[in-house]
């Protein structure tokens, strides 16, 4: 990646001399490595954008646009991140319906659900892969068929997904599909939005003018070294995932046990089974997320929330949508595992977050009025 | 965003983090903010019933660090004042000692609710001043 910074510095779309050929030649070379992680058949499918958000953006948008003839419906789901549910509701603002299908207590869709919202003005299905705070995995197989056989496309978020999991465009039945370098160990700021050719052809309008670059989906010039980094990320993750999945899964499930089997009033969120690797979301009653965070932090990243919404003081609508009390998406933590984090650290982030429960338990009025066998329902709560 | 010093300082070394029992004579309990507003405090004092000097006070909250320092450093503040001085504390200078941002400014709100809900506790639980002579 980092020769493309200065040395290799030629513009993929300069087609008259050696420096944009190595160019172009390099942002192929990632074409392929991302087309062969996610299963597409032609690297020609890959589009590269700025981010997941951008794509996003591009697949919900440029969809709605295209396709607008044939109807303006759209569905999705309540749990997808903040750049799925604000784009849905901006085309709501300008003229398009769309359906929230709710989401079930373990964080799954009920991919009957999807079917029963469809309906004849329906041009697009959204449902994103794996849920960013839970990590939840839809069964996107199942909903795939689904739109298939009702010949409505599919897009799904599969930023958290790819990289980590399994995902295979043409098995799965995908027409869409979002993705990001920076969660798959790539550099921030590259993303790709798949794009089928076949079966069927899908076509998107473009949100972003200009050159005509990306086959007119996504004009403007391609950071070279950004997508050589995505490319070589997707290479790697695609060889390692198989080892690291298992890896990572067993120290997840380490940590759970650590902490489920040492605190009391500690719940799970989301489906068991069917999750993410390397993701764990517990929500600790009586304590606030945030406080937890701040005794955890010093030496690790964890997060209440997602990063997407962080810079609001709202508690996770993700745990709200499984039908957790509000107090009880105060005090969801997610903790995240990555490539590089070894047994100790794992070890380590479960005792000192069992400590610092204990001790904001100490202090939490909630737990001393819980422990007096006060229910917290019966109080009549001040809120400001 | 990254937390003040004093903020930090607090939420590691809370001072007077606990309870008095409620019906102890001379001890007023606030119970401010709602659980799923993600934050609670319950903040008491005990007052000396001969000198009318808060010479105690005790909290507990649910919440975030802020919420937490917040909390704390009023019970610092309260001890040692008279009931009447207690009830000047305003939530701008909590804001101003622990450095809070904009974000963290109904914390400190939070706080001021919890001193004036203890002392109004506090109060209506003393004996009625004696009635005037008829």
């Amino acid at each position: 990646m980092l020769p493309y910074f200065t040395q290799k510095y030629g513009h993929p779309a300069s087609r008259n001399h050696p420096f944009g050929w190595e160019a172009e030649a390099a942002v192929d070379t990632a074409r392929s490595q991302l087309a062969a992680l996610i299963g597409a058949r032609d690297p020609k499918e890959i589009v590269f954008t700025s981010g997941g958000t951008e794509s996003i953006n591009l697949a919900l948008k440029g969809v709605a646009e295209m396709y607008r003839e044939k109807g303006n419906h759209i569905v999705t789901t309540v749990i997808e991140q903040r750049a799925g549910l604000d784009v849905a509701k901006r085309l709501e603002r300008q003229g398009s319906e769309v359906t929230y299908v709710p989401v079930q207590p373990d964080g799954l869709i009920d991919v009957e659900q999807i079917g029963k919202a469809i309906t004849d003005k329906t041009v697009l299905v959204s449902v994103m892969f794996a849920n960013n705070e839970i990590g939840t995995i839809q069964d996107i197989a199942a909903i795939g068929k689904l739109c298939k056989a009702k010949g409505i496309l599919f897009h799904t978020d599969a930023t958290q997904a790819v990289g980590k999991i399994p995902v295979n465009v043409e098995a799965m039945g995908i027409d869409l599909l979002s993705c990001t370098a920076h969660l798959m160990y790539g550099p921030k700021g590259i993303g790709a939005l798949y794009v089928r050719r076949k079966g069927p052809r899908v076509r998107i309008a473009p949100i972003i003018d200009g050159g005509g670059h990306e086959r007119g989906m996504r004009s403007g010039t391609l950071p070279v070294p950004l997508i050589v980094g995505l490319g070589k990320a997707a290479e790697i993750a695609r060889e390692v995932m198989p080892e690291e999945s298992v890896r990572l899964a067993r120290l997840r499930d380490k940590l759970q046990d650590a902490v489920l089997s040492n605190v009391d009033e500690a719940f799970l969120n989301g489906n068991v089974e069917r999750r993410l690797p390397h993701n764990l979301n517990i929500s600790f009653a009586y304590v606030e997320g945030e406080s937890v965070l701040m005794g955890l932090n010093k030496e690790c990243a964890l997060s209440s929330g997602s990063a997407c919404t962080s810079s609001t003081l709202e508690p996770s609508y993700v745990i709200a949508a499984l039908g957790a009390s509000a107090e009880l998406a105060h005090s969801s933590i997610r903790f995240s595992l990555h490539r590089f984090n070894t047994e100790e650290e794992v070890d380590w982030v479960g005792r000192r977050t069992i400590e610092v429960i204990k001790r904001l338990r100490e202090m939490s009025p909630l737990y001393e009025l819980a422990k007096e066998g006060v229910d917290l329902k019966s109080i009549q709560w001040k809120a400001e | 965003m990254a937390y003040s010093d004093k903020v930090v300082d607090h939420y590691n070394n809370p001072r007077n983090v606990g309870s008095f029992a409620k019906d102890t004579p001379g001890v007023g309990t606030g119970l401010v903010g709602a659980p799923e507003c993600g934050d609670v405090m319950k903040l008491q004092i005990k007052v000396n019933l001969e000198t009318g000097i808060i010479e105690d006070a005790k909290f507990k909250t649910f919440g975030c660090g802020s919420a937490i320092a917040s909390s704390s450093l009023a019970t610092e503040w309260l001890k040692g004042k008279s009931v009447d001085e207690a009830a000047k504390i305003k939530n701008t200078d909590i804001v101003n000692e622990l450095k809070l941002p904009p974000v963290k400014i109904h914390c400190s709100v939070l706080a001021e609710d919890a001193i004036k809900a203890a002392l109004a506790d506090y109060k209506t639980k003393q004996p009625a001043e004696p009635a005037a002579t008829r």
